[in-house]
């Protein structure tokens, strides 16, 4: 699968919500694009992850 | 041959710039040819657009505005005219932003804020000691009528949320994210992305501190997104947040939303 621009091994099937709160993502200050979609909150546990995907994911820090 | 002169398209039978200064005004005036302030005559041709300025004189009101863009790259100044760009936000990124779109003339802002101006604001935001205590959409939209009076300004005193978004924000051509809290960022972006697709959102992300300057960049990552900051240095505990880094990452946001009026889609 491909991650932020790189290719990372998918070791079992996943959703994504589980892919993200295993790495520690906060939910709250993230966006997600799946294969060019944003991917609503709501539908993080129902996005199974596959290798073909492209994923995108952009974190947002404090400040302004 | 047809110029423009002080934003007035006329016939003309003068060759140079300076023969148009000569004919309208005094020897020591400004003269812009074509975006470029000119110190040596320069020939004429069909379209050209030049401005004839008057130092310290109040021009009338017609000529104001194009005497204002006089500096613009033509053709741009039209183009930004007709831009809509919302700001949510009037923070350090919100109100440096809407200056810098005040001042190229961007037609129409939309400003959304639910905070008022205090003390520890102005290290960073385009406030002054007398607007301490005034709501920040009341305080800015002061300052933008007396940069560009041109423009349309409007305001809404609201938080925004998931429930308005929609409603606040449709029918713009960009947002541009302006909030301080990293919750409330993605929560704008996730459902500006949802729910209004054609918009472009231009976000701000990592501009703590006293960092490299260089280190704060424009970014796409999905194709409505832009985001700019370092996207790592947040402000916390130990790490403040400064007008020059807040204004480096409010310049990269307000260049791109620039870009985007003027059909630019790259970063």
């Amino acid at each position: 699968m491909k991650v932020n621009g790189s290719f990372v091994a998918l070791e079992e099937e996943q959703s994504l919500y589980d892919y993200l709160t295993l790495r520690n993502f906060d939910l709250t200050k993230i966006a997600v694009e799946c294969n060019g979609n944003i991917v609503p909150k709501a539908e993080y546990k129902n996005v199974i992850l596959k290798e073909e995907d492209t994923l995108e994911i952009v974190r947002f820090v404090g400040g302004g | 041959m047809k110029i423009i002169i002080n934003g007035k398209e006329q016939e003309t039978t003068y060759q140079t710039a300076f023969q148009v200064r000569e004919s309208i005004g005094n020897p020591e005036d400004i003269v812009i040819l074509n975006g470029f302030q000119i110190n040596q005559d320069s020939p004429l041709a069909e379209n050209d657009i030049l401005s004839i300025i008057r130092k310290g004189v109040m021009p009338d009101e017609e000529e104001l505005e194009s005497m204002m863009m006089a500096r613009h790259t033509p053709y741009v100044h039209q183009r930004v005219k007709k831009g809509k760009v919302a700001i949510a936000g009037l923070g350090g990124l919100g109100s440096n932003i809407a200056v810098m779109l005040a001042r190229i003339g961007v037609g129409h802002l939309f400003l959304v804020d639910f905070d008022i101006v205090e003390p520890s604001n102005l290290n960073r935001q385009s406030y002054y000691v007398r607007h301490l205590g005034m709501p920040k959409t009341a305080a800015l939209k002061e300052q933008l009528e007396e940069i560009n009076p041109f423009i349309t300004i409007e305001t809404r005193d609201a938080k925004i949320s998931e429930e308005n978004v929609k409603e606040l924000f449709e029918g713009y051509d960009v947002i541009c994210e302006a909030f301080d809290k990293p919750d409330a960022k993605a929560m704008l972006v996730n459902t500006a992305l949802e729910q209004l697709p054609g918009c472009k959102i231009v976000s701000g992300s990592g501009m703590a501190g006293f960092d490299s300057s260089n280190l704060i960049q424009t970014r796409r990552p999905m194709k409505q997104l832009y985001v700019c900051g370092d996207l790592e240095n947040e402000a916390r505990i130990g790490s403040g947040l400064m007008a020059p880094r807040v204004q480096i990452c409010a310049g990269h946001q307000a260049n791109m939303i620039l870009r985007l009026l003027l059909g630019q889609e790259e970063v």
